[in-house]
């Protein structure tokens, strides 16, 4: 009887363990994107990618639809190649739609915001591994200061 | 001059002497053919003392260490405006360090030095001696269900002290100090990954409960069975399983977060 007693025991403890994983996975954890659910890629070159990572979100209008999945340095200009994973649900994009490396807020995280383009008969949706060609790199504040010095000497 | 470097030398041959000794031990209580008829109930017994009972402190310590978290990010965060950061701020530092190492600290105060107490007593009193003259291996009847139940048991008691942790957490944010409850919920969400975060902290409180285990019954089966052999052997036990745990977390954290 005491042995019965113990296995009770160990099994609601056993229980209020995974209900426990639960509460984690699913109350503090994100199950949305990356994880789960049909992807494709899309890549897009910058002169300068400013504090994007790996990882950092792909928005549109605010909306997360994917993340950045890789960064390297291609071709023979070494310009960064950012390597961006989204969301199949959102697959209409036309390739006149536009990236640029924005802040969130004054001193947040680093994100690619995307900026779908207009739609008429002669431009074409972006597929899985194409490029955007309208990019927009990041504000560096140094050279926002040299501009602004620069420009001040011309006065 | 000899005799110190000649302690020196015993001291070192004694520590990799034991080693040797724990790991036969280990190897001895875990490899064999498995009896899962006989060893269910002896399992679920010592899952029973080992996890069971060390679930009230857990519990209890984790909801206040959650709510300390909340209350000492709340007061640091809101000078930069940036409250909202208080529910990832909470959630990663209990998943990802505070969860695994304070319940491997806390069970090798309470479930770690009860193993090495019971053991060392069973030996002192020859009960180990007794099982083996009626042909009954104390490796596998003693050890091994006492290993299995603390390997099992770590894991989850360091995900329901997690779990409470942030639920502290919440309690004193959001209920207390009034941030904003959908902001606390979702930007947590947004910064805590399933397999960064919350599946390291289980292989790390895994590989913890691996370590603390094993301290805690080499401790026991190998102490001198006496009186003060058994209170060094508890001591011992405690403070070997806290420093290799609070050791091998940077490892595990530089290998994994690194």
């Amino acid at each position: 009887m005491e042995s019965r007693n113990a296995q009770l025991a160990v099994g609601f403890f056993v229980i209020i363990g995974v209900l426990a994983l639960l509460f984690l996975g699913l109350r503090a954890a994100n199950t949305s994107i990356g994880s789960n659910g049909e992807t494709y890629k899309l890549y897009a070159k910058f002169d300068n990618i400013g504090g994007l990572k790996e990882r950092s979100p792909v928005k549109v209008g605010g909306v997360v639809v994917g993340r950045v999945s890789r960064i390297t340095l291609d071709g023979d200009y070494y310009e960064p190649l950012v390597e961006m994973t989204i969301s199949a649900k959102y697959d209409e994009f036309s390739n006149t739609s536009s990236v640029s490396v924005l802040t969130s807020g004054l001193l947040g995280e680093q994100y690619l915001g995307l900026s779908p383009g207009f739609i008429d008969d002669t431009v074409e949706m972006l597929d899985d591994g194409d490029y955007i060609q309208d990019t927009k790199s990041a504000l560096v504040l140094e050279d926002l200061i040299g501009q602004f010095l620069f420009s001040q000497g011309n006065d | 001059m000899l005799d110190k470097v000649a302690a020196l030398g015993k001291s070192v041959l004694d520590t990799i002497a034991g080693a040797g000794q724990a790991m036969v031990m280990l190897l001895r209580a875990l490899i064999g053919k498995p009896q899962l008829r006989k060893s269910w109930p002896l399992l679920m017994q010592q899952m029973y003392s080992v996890g069971v009972l060390s679930l009230v402190i857990i519990v209890v310590s984790g909801l206040f260490i959650g709510m300390v978290l909340g209350l000492q990010g709340y007061t640091i965060l809101v000078d930069f405006g940036a409250e909202q950061s208080l529910g990832p701020m909470v959630a990663l530092s209990l998943l990802r360090e505070l969860g695994p190492v304070v319940t491997a600290l806390l069970f090798a105060g309470r479930a770690g030095s009860s193993l090495t107490a019971e053991i060392g007593l069973m030996k002192a009193t020859e009960q180990l001696s007794s099982l083996e003259m009626m042909a009954v291996d104390p490796l596998r009847r003693v050890i091994s269900p006492r290993f299995w139940a603390g390997f099992y048991s770590m894991p989850i008691l360091a995900i329901i002290f997690s779990a409470v942790g942030i639920y502290g957490g919440y309690l004193v944010g959001v209920r207390w100090l009034g941030v904003d409850e959908g902001a606390f919920w979702s930007v947590m969400q947004s910064n805590v990954e399933w397999g960064q975060d919350i599946l390291n902290g289980i292989i790390k409180s895994l590989v913890f409960a691996f370590v603390v285990t094993w301290i805690a019954l080499h401790k026991g089966f190998h102490c001198t069975p006496t009186s003060v052999g058994i209170s060094r052997a508890t001591t011992s036990t405690v403070v070997t399983a806290s420093l290799a745990v609070l050791g091998l977390d940077f490892v595990l954290t530089a290998l994994m977060f690194g």
